[in-house]
């Protein structure tokens, strides 16, 4: 039976799982990260009056700050990690397109992302006394959209930045102007919903999410592969 | 099939690769030889599409280089990096590899291409535990489990022991003799000698000797690159 390569979802689907499987056996970039939210949960809660800030205010900044920043440990060892054996070679040498190598990378930073999300949310809840339950779906809703959009812009730049010497400096510089709108729609959606406003509040900044969205998953899956050109 | 008319690859102001034209047809063998940065490694990049050459043109069977999935899945390359992340088994490296290339039975074909090497007995240790020889053993084995018909190999005999060279010479003359077409960059002459039918020598980016069958035997070659080459 002749070789058959896989298309672009199937090959994501691969460079996914592996890259999962690296990190679930190596477990450096989760925990640093779990270990970085943890941190600057307790930090911003001890450092809070709340007589001069009311907690759901407070809350959303904090769980955004920590997300973009946690999120960037993550980002940084999606295309670092194959640098040490040149792995990268490897996948720009294999029948699958390039799309398929950045909608990979972009996935198993999702799942890194969320998985951050999922431990740092219900924390934050807690420290800050806001309720979860009541906007679980629509928050979540927000949470979700927001990471595509961090993800899909923070992988591209990671990809860029990783044959610099500076990669780690790089990233960051790169990665958070773009960030911005993000932060700003996700926070804001984020502090209404907790504040008990009626969902159609954030849904402008949800819909606004979902637009950069598509443009920035669409924008960076067509530029990575010129990126790898050499 | 290898054709390359005048390829030239340059960095800024240095023409690593400088006007090199190489025809190899199925079943061919080039073993390159050349100091280092004679612009070996330069050419084997830009036949395994992961260089754009700067000038010139190359195709593998009639598609030009770069090219597309198509190209890429008839050739295994084997760089000087073992190309092997070092948290996965081995066996996983080679079946990540093979599901990439889209091998029907990822099982039975990773299973195969680790047995030539002689590296089953470790197959399910991580990578970062087998030493440099090991490792280059699994490196082949990942290469070659698609079964390609170009094979570009960047100093495959590398860390090897000897029934390690014995199992790749082994492996590459079978794939030669079923049509494979191979390049070989090495600095080891006498074992590309007994498996090429070209040879070439490269320095400063070009390509200052090339011979075809018969090629001379290993002592007078060694004579010859030292003249060309180190001596030069």
């Amino acid at each position: 039976m002749p070789n058959r390569p896989p298309g672009i979802g199937r090959a994501a689907l691969m460079i996914a799982r592996k890259d999962l499987l690296i990190e679930l056996r190596s477990r450096s970039a989760i925990f640093s990260a779990l270990a970085f939210s943890v941190l600057a949960l307790a930090v911003f809660f001890f450092a809070w009056d709340p007589t001069a800030v009311g907690s759901g205010d407070l809350a959303s900044g904090v769980i955004w700050v920590i997300f973009t920043f946690s999120g960037m440990l993550g980002l940084h060892r999606s295309f670092g990690g194959e640098q040490p054996t040149r792995t990268i070679d490897a996948l720009i040498a294999a029948p699958v397109a390039g799309e398929a190598v950045f909608l990979g990378k972009g996935l198993a930073n999702l799942v890194f992302v969320a998985m951050v999300q999922i431990v740092t949310l219900p924390a934050a809840a807690l420290l800050y006394n806001v309720p979860l339950v009541p906007v679980a779906l629509p928050l979540a809703g927000v949470v979700l959209a927001a990471a595509i959009g961090l993800v899909a812009i923070g992988t591209l730049f990671s990809a860029m930045a990783v044959n610099t010497r500076l990669a780690e400096l790089l990233l960051p510089l790169l990665s958070l102007p773009f960030f911005v709108p993000i932060v700003i729609c996700a926070s804001q959606a984020t502090a209404k919903l907790m504040a008990g406003r009626p969902v159609s509040d954030a849904a402008d900044y949800l819909r606004l999410l979902v637009v950069f969205d598509a443009v920035a998953v669409v924008l960076s899956t067509l530029v990575y592969p010129s990126l790898i050109e050499q | 099939m290898i054709r390359a008319e005048r390829l030239t690859r340059t960095f800024g102001a240095r023409r690593a690769v400088d006007g090199v034209s190489v025809e190899l047809a199925a079943g061919d063998c080039l073993a390159l030889f050349g100091p280092n940065g004679a612009g070996k490694t330069t050419l084997l990049r830009m036949f395994g599409g992961l260089l754009k050459p700067t000038g010139g043109t190359a195709s593998i069977d009639g598609v030009a280089l770069p090219g597309g999935p198509e190209v890429r899945a008839k050739v295994g390359v084997l760089s000087h990096h073992t190309l092997l992340y070092d948290a996965l088994s081995a066996r996983e490296n080679v079946e990540f590899a093979a599901r990439l290339y889209g091998v029907p039975n990822v099982r039975a074909a990773a299973d195969l291409a680790l047995q030539r090497m002689g590296a089953s007995e470790y197959a399910n240790a991580p990578v970062r535990r087998l030493s440099r020889g090991m490792q280059q053993r699994v490196s082949i084995a990942r290469a070659m489990v698609h079964r390609p018909g170009v094979i570009l190999a960047d100093e495959p005999f590398t860390g090897l022991d000897a029934s390690g060279a014995a199992a790749l010479a082994s492996l590459f003359a079978e794939l030669r003799d079923s049509g494979a077409t191979l390049v070989i960059v090495t600095h080891n002459l006498e074992e590309a000698l007994s498996l090429c039918t070209h040879a070439a020598i490269m320095r400063n980016g070009q390509v200052v000797r090339y011979d075809t069958a018969p090629i001379p035997d290993s002592a007078a070659y060694t004579a010859l690159y030292k003249e060309m080459a180190v001596d030069a």
